[in-house]
């Protein structure tokens, strides 16, 4: 989720070694730290019956900052009573919305709807919807001109699974979100982009504002968002571009700067304008990095999906919804599965379409349908299709008798495993709970708030620099006089233990994936669909072997974060030099030699930021987590919502946001203060 | 001649009226809120089509049950047809007091939330449905976590209940833990009853999970306002809440102006009545039949044609 945040520029310290012979001042201040935590968060119950001191363990509620009643009323202002004069505050979010909503409304009627006049029952139906054959043969045709035919083949596999299994309709709802969010996302993010590139106080302005969309959970700003863009499929939309456009806009910046001073020192030679220099030297040359960011916006516009679906979008992630609610696994798992292929299909397309390369052009001369034999025949077929769906129903819609589906096969596995397992999946379960689970919640709830500014600031400090250090002891303030530390404790118990097992998983499983191509092509199709297929459907069966509680919600935070883990350890055991390697099999070291003394020690800075990248994604899936009845910071997120409470959700939003904020910053410190130790910067 | 062309006019202004009697009274599409549960889709749907038949055009807009309230007041929504007392009083009460939105009267249905328990459980835990009698067997109800107290599953939250106080009132050796969604409670259910392995949780009807699973409500108490208000009512002569919950109407509220722009609409929105049996039944067949809800609601039309078309006049 936050690709990006590690890239600012920021001098790391060097590692302090200590005075020569004594490098143990490091270690003393580490274990000493943590020895004061331990003891405190152990007696810290004590302490408040002996000195009968209820602030120790509890902020005292006199002093809370009532943040939330302040922002439901300035919203509340914002909303109705803010006037310009001629127009209301309300009336300029609406425009913003009825400009979203044109090409929107446009785009479903050429997938889904067809296009009408009128409304309701006096409508007349002016043009049908394009046939699902027309729109299969312009995916393949894309990937075909984007890259080659097994691309081709891929893409149509996946377009024709949508229709195959019923799930067309919805799909292509979905679709025409993502069509119009994604370049709303890329556009905004590449104009963002391009500003902070030419004035880096900007830049300096925007930082935390993208740190804060990226890490602030939707949930939080649902309802501000359904109140000034009114309901249904805009506000869905306008929810998913803040919440996609971010890595685009660092992406755009970082690629920007890092285009070669010789090419635009060229372009100024030739005689570029400021505009021309942009749009003919600078964006084509760091055209390749800019399609990692759609790519990225893709892929963030398609985990929003389901939330998108809470507010009003409709599509496959209502499907996934509803399928649930009625306890419908394999309903769920095909319309999970139709977002899955479907986020496959667009990502290979976008990619194939970032390292494309340019064709020669063909004789002019030639008639267009000689030149362009691809796109003539498709437009053929397009206009054939949708013409004789008139007619024939079959074109019309894919024919309902065709349709395939798993039916009860998963549920019934469901059951199998359930009636024959339970009680052996109960058993681990209690053994993880009392040696890893309890402990580590009784510890960190434990820590008395006063103390836990006072350690969270000194560490912060010890690795980035004083500065940082205030700044996450002033974060951690905000939390406990928000009067949420308990949750947020909550909060970092499970995802430390989350990020615990899904490291412990993830990193074998990456450095295998390193060294052996075949295991990776296997792991690396795992990852991808455990990333896109959205939590919820998994969600049901995991509660249905481990009961609602913390354990459930681990489960699915361990599934969902484990992908960085996974790919940051494999690329780190690749990209180590291949001189090094061989330098160790000529000194004669065996292959598990190598692994441990040369490959996992050099491979160090990729794995703290695979870390970092786990932690992030562990802290986004918080908020699913309240589904299943954790008592942190996301249900406090989520009662917000429910009780549509803007105030309550955005101060525990900002809490999450900051807790994320202070991991990112320690985590990416450890890594550059590790790369430097080895010499790799 | 002039009496004469006045006359005209007023034939043709009567005329005019009493087309306009026929005709909606503005054919802007009705925004009627449709949630993610079943129930109230089917109920939505139905006074959909008995708006479409009396002329008038219908959208079905998703919302959020409580963040749709937002959109109530200011006119972006127009009608919800489920409002439950049991878990939107405090939305609703807080909507109708702004005067932006009003209540439609009831839609015939009678929320019933309360402590549920698989008919296998009787076996085990005779005495059932008493409330005495579970709490006798607590501890057949209790997992590694609870032990030695029973597990019973409540609600999310946001539900409300007062089970916690509830189970302190009545002395209770059980733990209350709360689920986070409806759907997980359902899950932990259908994952139980697999098994035949104990629980007792919070159920509500209208639902599919009364027909598809066998059971019945644990019997506390009786609710009465005092019980809730005042410690001394009650068994517990100290502690309020030591009664069952209450059980309650479902609701339909609409945004004020509907009754200005679509008179008529509003008074078959008023008049709509659907009893539990009957949505039960409905409910049961699109869930658990794969049924869809169109047809299930067609089909309800056609049998019901005397009930609904008199909502309508």
């Amino acid at each position: 989720m936050t690709d990006g945040v590690h890239n600012r520029a920021r001098p790391a310290r060097a590692p302090t070694a200590g005075l020569s012979g004594f490098p143990s001042f490091s270690a003393v201040f580490w274990i000493g730290l943590f020895l004061v935590t331990w003891a405190l968060s152990t007696w810290s119950f004590a302490l408040y019956k002996t000195f009968d001191a209820r602030w120790i363990i509890r902020y005292p509620k006199k002093l809370e900052i009532p943040l939330d009643t302040w922002i439901s009323n300035a919203t509340n202002w914002l909303v109705e009573d803010l006037n310009f004069g001629f127009f209301t505050f309300r009336d300029v979010t609406r425009f913003i919305s009825a400009i979203i909503e044109a090409p929107y409304d446009i785009m479903r009627s050429l997938l889904v709807d067809g296009f009408m006049i009128g409304q309701g029952q006096q409508a007349i139906d002016v043009a049908p919807p394009l046939s699902w054959i027309a729109i299969i043969s312009i995916a393949v045709s894309l990937a075909l001109y984007a890259k080659d035919r097994w691309l081709a083949i891929l893409v149509g596999v996946c377009f024709a699974y949508l229709a195959a299994f019923g799930q067309w309709d919805s799909a292509m709802v979905t679709l025409a979100s993502v069509l119009i969010a994604v370049p709303i996302g890329v556009a905004g993010g590449l104009a963002l982009g391009i500003v902070a590139y030419r004035l880096p106080a900007f830049e300096r302005m925007l930082r935390p504002v993208l740190d804060l969309m990226q890490t602030v959970p939707v949930f939080a700003y649902l309802v501000p968002i359904l109140v000034l863009f009114g309901f249904g499929p805009v506000a869905a939309l306008i929810a998913t571009v803040i919440y996609a456009m971010p890595p685009m806009v660092r992406i755009s910046t970082v690629a920007l700067h890092s285009v070669p001073e010789e090419v635009i020192e060229a372009g100024r030679m030739v005689g570029c304008r400021r505009g021309q220099l942009m749009w003919k030297v600078l964006i084509p040359t760091a055209m390749p990095s800019l399609m990692v960011g759609v790519n990225q916006v893709i892929m963030l516009t398609l985990n929003m999906v389901i939330i998108a679906s809470m507010i009003g979008a409709g599509g496959l992630g209502y499907d996934v919804l509803t399928a649930l609610r009625r306890l419908d696994i394999g309903g769920g798992i095909e319309a999970g599965l139709a977002i899955v292929v479907m986020a496959i299909a667009l990502d290979r397309l976008s990619q194939a379409f970032a390292v494309r390369r340019v064709r020669p052009h063909l004789d002019p001369q030639l008639p267009f349908h000689k030149r362009h034999p691809v796109f003539t025949l498709v437009v053929a077929i397009a206009v054939f299709t949708t013409l004789a769906g008139a007619y024939l129903p079959a074109f019309r819609e894919y024919p309902a008798r065709l349709t395939l589906t798993t039916g009860t096969f998963w549920n019934s596995t469901i059951e199998w495993i359930n009636v024959n397992f339970f009680d052996s999946i109960e058993a681990v379960k209690t053994v993880l709970l009392n040696v890893l689970l309890l402990p580590v919640k009784r510890f960190f709830t434990g820590i008395p708030w006063a103390w836990g500014i006072v350690v969270v600031g000194l560490a912060a400090a010890r690795i980035c620099g004083w500065k940082l250090g205030v700044m996450a002891a002033a974060m951690t303030f905000f939390i406990a006089a928000s009067g949420l530390w308990r949750e947020a404790m909550t909060t970092v118990y499970l995802c430390s233990v989350s990020v615990l097992i899904a490291s412990v998983i993830g990193i074998p499983l990456g450095i295998w994936a390193g060294q052996n191509p075949r295991a990776n092509s296997v792991i690396g199709a795992m990852i991808d669909t455990l990333q896109t297929l959205p939590s919820f459907v998994y969600l049901i069966p995991v509660v249905m072997l481990f009961r609602v509680g913390d354990f459930s919600a681990m489960i699915a935070v361990v599934l969902y974060a484990l992908a960085p883990a996974v790919r940051y350890a494999a690329h780190g055991i690749r990209s180590v030099d291949e001189e090094l390697i061989e330098a160790g099999k000529v000194s004669g070291c065996t292959s598990r030699q190598i692994l441990w003394r040369i490959k996992l020690p050099l491979a160090a800075p990729s794995l703290l930021l695979g870390l970092n990248q786990t932690i992030m994604l562990a802290i986004s899936m918080l908020v699913i987590t309240a589904l299943v009845g954790t008592r942190d910071l996301g249900q406090e997120v989520y009662i917000a919502l429910t009780k549509a409470n803007i105030g309550q959700g955005i101060v525990a939003g900002l809490s999450v946001a900051f807790i994320a904020i202070i991991a990112d910053r320690v985590v990416t410190a450890l890594a550059r203060s590790s790369q430097q130790k080895l010499g790799l910067t | 001649m002039a009496r004469k062309l006045l006359a005209a006019v007023a034939a043709f202004s009567t005329l005019a009226v009493h087309g306009a009697l026929a005709e909606p009274e503005s054919t802007d599409p009705i925004k009627l809120t449709t949630h993610d549960w079943t129930g109230q889709i089917v109920t939505t749907t139905i006074m959909g089509e008995v708006l479409k038949n009396a002329g008038y055009n219908v959208e079905y807009v998703q919302a959020d049950y409580i963040a749709q309230f937002a959109g109530l007041k200011t006119g972006d929504l127009h009608v919800a047809m489920e409002i439950w007392e049991t878990t939107g009083r405090e939305a609703m009460d807080e909507a109708t007091a702004t005067g932006n939105v009003v209540n439609m009267g009831e839609t015939g249905m009678v929320a019933i939330e309360e402590w549920w328990y698989p008919a296998y459980m009787a076996d085990v835990c005779p005495g059932l449905p008493d409330w005495k009698a579970l709490n006798d067997c607590a501890e057949e109800f209790a997992t590694p976590e609870t032990a030695p107290l029973g597990r019973y599953l409540g609600g999310p939250v946001t539900w409300g209940g007062f089970d916690d106080e509830r189970v302190e009132a009545l002395g209770m050796d059980f733990e209350v833990v709360h689920a986070g969604t409806d759907a997980a409670l359902f899950a932990e259910l259908e994952s139980a009853y697999q098994r035949k392995a104990p629980i007792v949780l919070w159920l509500y009807t209208p639902h599919w999970a009364p027909s598809k699973y066998e059971g019945s409500f644990v019997k506390f108490p009786p609710y009465s306002a005092e019980c809730y208000n005042d410690p001394s009512v009650g068994i517990n002569p100290d502690a309020a809440y030591d009664c069952g919950k209450p059980t309650g109407p479902i609701w339909k509220v609409a945004w004020k102006g509907v009754e200005e722009k679509w008179p008529g609409a509003a008074k078959a929105i008023k008049a709509f009545k659907v009893s539990n049996a009957d949505m039960g039944e409905m409910v049961a067949k699109v869930d658990l039949q794969g049924m869809s809800v169109d047809d299930v609601v067609a089909e309800w039309m056609a049998a019901n044609k005397d009930s609904w078309s008199s909502w309508a006049q």
